[in-house]
């Protein structure tokens, strides 16, 4: 299991599912409430609740395998938590008397599980264009704002070109995977072995790498901005968007269930004790 | 009507000591399909981005002469006005997509130009109809084969309704299947929209059929410019170091020794026909 | 020698590149291998210097299975020179650049320099040598990256789509090399679509599409045979076009380039005449 396969649980998956459609901000709420509940509770019952809870979105979502994969990688960073809370417990005898040897360590890597869940789900079912819209919707009346308290910023920011660089970064990612790729292969195809030698040799190993890739890199981002330009980047002053987000029925609701969720958990938290 | 006309056009890259282009005089009229070779480096990609601004206000150096598009002075009308009116495509596909759907791509210079969206949904339709990636329309650039990029580069530019599509070698980077589809989609903009285009090629097999006129430039000038069967059989255009049609060579070949056909052909089709006439008598 | 014996591989994003490809190349021969986009041309050949290793089947080099040696000692028998020359280029001169597999590959320095030197100057690159890789034209960066390659003598040459975005005097150039290496007894092999390019040169064709090889011949015939063509989506070179046309009138059917077609015609209206 490599890093990049852990990555995998992170990046966007198309597809039509009710968790699909929702309003990017609804479900940012939703993992968001999901994980500061998750740090308000350290009571393994509480815990369990919230870990279940965030499981028929991923089902819903149809992003099982990728979440799966993405568990799989959090799993051994769930260890360590457990790990350490089981050994600090048992070398302070004192604290054991809060809760049973094995339950606050299982309690802190589940509360861990659950938050790493919520945004996977959330990135996994969020499409970088939606993603996109909510940063461009709420960054420029934010800058607005933002620039009528402290005129000194006008100019120094530019939420649109934020937006554009973040979108375009996405979009760009497969690209710059392949380039990476080929140089390696080209490289290697001259002889150079990235897996041998010392330290310092396989440091400069790289080299032959990294100068291509660089170079490349600036070429596309000029001849973007040319592209960009030549299709009348910057004309008007409020650009306009083929897409806007529109809070539909269904956000409603989920938005309200999940606050309604919310405050419920926070009066059991505050006022009801859970015995484990 | 004359859409595009230079006079004395010269512009030097900062830092260069010599012109890119030199003393280009051009004039260009409304619906024309004007195709310009010339070997690498003869001033092809300087000339496009002198069409629509990109020199002098995105590339530094010193421009001398004149050049008017759409009877706008170059010079006095910013790179993002002018793309209104000049559709530039350039050479690399990858590198003019900039979202994550054909929709979104063809919407970008529309969204800059602040139009409203219903007016936005009709001219991104008509666009990506036009040049056939409707279908493709919710893909990703990296799930698109390279001649589909640049097809939805076409209509990216198409869509803000420009009069001249500049084509800077849009398909040196394709397989001959995708070349082909992109330069039908060029001959269909030219034919059925009466839009002007100006195409840079090397792969004058394909281009030529289509084009009405052609200009071959060598060291930043101009030095032939005509009807393209006159070009391409003209002893300059091989020795310049133009990749005329073989067809085109054929004909030279068979002139050398004596044989003569009654006109220059310029796709496989009129040399079966010619090569007939002769073979019959 | 190169030998692949019904290779299929999968990307490890389930993609099929290859599926049951079986292909022979003797030493001293000019092969192209030509097809769609996709059609699995790269996948194969990055099978001949070990960059990649076959899902199942087997490839070998000179009678040495490649899953067992390293991709460094394949390369120095099966030399591979990248369709992209910018992802390769990285050195602060031409010189640099010819050098940098050399040392790689642990030849002296005393050897280096005349490999440079020689190599330099058979690609006419010597007047670049102290210049940057990237002050230099499309065509003259190709030509390092080939250099870079040809600079320690592998057995076999691969080149990916040597034509893309040449002009029309870099290709007569790169035939030129091409016809010169062959001259030395290099094995090359072509990987392009450009059919006008190959016709000139005559090969022997390998024609792929859907990671099968589907057909396998001198290109006279292969690139005259309509049928097989289109499945792979590739046109017939003009000449070609032209000539089968004409079948029925006298003239010969697998002619392919200028200089042959001028040849039948003149004999076959010498032929008409007397």
């Amino acid at each position: 299991m490599s890093f990049l396969d852990v990555l995998e649980g992170l990046r966007f998956k198309k597809a039509s599912s009710p968790i699909h459609k929702l309003d990017p901000r609804v479900k940012f709420a939703l993992a968001l409430s999901l994980s500061t509940l998750a740090l308000a509770f350290k009571e393994l019952l509480a815990l369990i609740a919230l870990f279940t809870a965030h499981v028929p979105l991923i089902l819903l979502g149809g992003v099982i395998r990728q979440w799966a994969r993405m568990m799989k990688g959090a799993s051994l960073f769930a260890f360590f938590i457990f790990l350490t809370n089981f050994l600090f417990i048992h070398f302070h005898p004192g604290y054991a008397a809060l809760s049973p040897t094995f339950v606050l360590p299982i309690s802190m890597a589940l509360r861990f599980l659950t938050i790493v869940g919520a945004f996977s789900c959330f990135f996994l079912t969020t499409s970088p264009d939606d993603l996109g819209l909510a940063l461009e919707r709420h960054l420029v009346p934010f800058t607005k704002w933002l620039i009528e308290r402290v005129p000194r910023l006008k100019g120094a920011i530019d939420p649109y070109g934020l937006c554009f660089a973040f979108i375009a970064s996405v979009r760009f990612i497969p690209t710059m995977v392949e380039e990476a790729t080929s140089i390696v292969d080209a490289q290697r195809a001259r002889g150079l072995e990235l897996d041998r030698g010392g330290l310092l040799k396989r440091i400069r190993g790289y080299v032959p790498i990294l100068i291509p890739m660089v170079i490349n890199a600036l070429r596309r981002s000029d001849e973007l901005a040319e592209a960009m330009e030549s299709r009348a980047w910057g004309a008007v002053k409020e650009r306009t968007s083929l897409y806007e987000l529109r809070l539909k029925k269904g956000d409603a609701i989920v938005m309200a269930l999940t606050a309604l969720a919310f405050a419920i958990a926070v009066y059991v938290r505050i006022s009801i004790p859970i015995p484990l | 009507m004359t859409i595009i006309r230079a006079n004395g056009l010269t512009f030097t890259y900062s830092g260069q000591l010599r012109p890119a282009i030199e003393e280009v005089h051009l004039s260009i009229e409304e619906g024309e399909f004007v195709l310009i070779a010339g070997p690498s480096g003869c001033g092809k990609t300087t000339l496009c981005r002198c069409l629509n601004g990109l020199i002098p206000h995105f590339y530094e150096g010193e421009l001398k002469g004149d050049i008017f598009v759409t009877g706008l002075n170059v010079k006095d009308h910013s790179i993002r006005e002018l793309a209104r009116y000049v559709g530039m495509v350039f050479q690399n596909p990858e590198n003019q997509l900039f979202a994550l759907s054909v929709e979104k791509d063809v919407a970008f210079g529309l969204e800059n130009l602040g139009l409203p969206r219903s007016e936005m949904m009709e001219l991104i339709e008509w666009a990506m109809k036009a040049v056939g990636v409707y279908e493709l329309r919710d893909k990703a650039p990296y799930e698109l084969s390279g001649g589909q990029k640049q097809r939805v580069a076409i209509a990216c530019v198409l869509a803000m309704k420009p009069k001249v599509l500049v084509l800077d070698e849009p398909t040196s980077s394709l397989d001959p299947f995708g070349a082909r589809q992109v330069l039908e989609v060029v001959r269909k903009l030219n034919e059925e929209l009466n839009m002007t285009v100006v195409l840079v090629e090397h792969r004058l097999d394909l281009a030529v059929k289509y084009a009405t006129r052609a200009i071959v430039m060598n060291d930043g000038r101009i030095v032939l410019d005509g009807d393209p069967r006159d070009v391409l059989s003209s002893k300059e255009a091989i020795s310049i170091g133009i990749d005329v049609p073989k067809v085109v060579k054929l004909y030279r070949a068979l002139q050398e020794v004596g044989l003569t056909l009654s006109e220059v052909p310029i796709a496989a089709e009129e040399m079966v026909q010619l090569l007939q006439e002769v073979l019959k008598r | 020698m190169i030998e692949a014996k019904g290779v299929y591989f999968r990307y490890p994003n389930g993609v099929e590149a290859l599926r049951d490809a079986t292909i022979r190349i003797d030493d001293g021969e000019l092969v192209a291998i030509m097809g769609p986009n996709g059609a699995g041309k790269t996948t194969l050949v990055k099978h001949f210097n070990g960059l990649l290793k076959p899902t199942k089947g087997e490839v070998f080099v000179d009678g040495v299975n490649t899953k067992e040696v390293s991709i460094a000692s394949l390369a120095r028998k099966v030399g591979y020179v990248f369709q992209n020359p910018d992802h390769q280029l990285f050195c602060e001169s031409v010189e640099e650049e010819v050098a940098f597999a050399l040392r790689n590959f642990g030849f002296d320095e005393a050897e280096v320099e005349r490999r440079v030197t020689w190599v330099l100057e058979f690609f006419e690159l010597t007047p670049y040598k102290r210049k940057s890789p990237f002050t230099l034209s499309v065509g003259e960066r190709k030509r390092v990256t080939i250099a870079s390659i040809i600079a320690w003598n592998p057995k076999v040459i691969i080149l990916d789509e040597p034509t893309l975005g040449q002009d029309y005097f870099q290709k007569e150039k790169l035939r030129d090399f091409i016809l010169r290496l062959r001259k030395r007894g290099g094995t090359v092999v072509l990987v392009t679509h450009d059919v006008e390019f190959v016709s000139e040169l005559k090969p022997r064709i390998v024609l792929m599409a859907d990671g099968r090889v589907m057909a396998d011949g001198p290109a006279e015939s292969i690139l005259t045979d309509r049928a097989i063509l289109k499945e792979a989506s590739i046109f017939p070179p003009q000449i070609a076009q032209v000539f089968l046309e004409l079948v029925n009138v006298g003239l010969p059917k697998g002619v392919i380039n200028v200089e042959d077609a001028k040849g039948a015609l003149l004999r076959l209206l010498r032929s008409m005449r007397s």
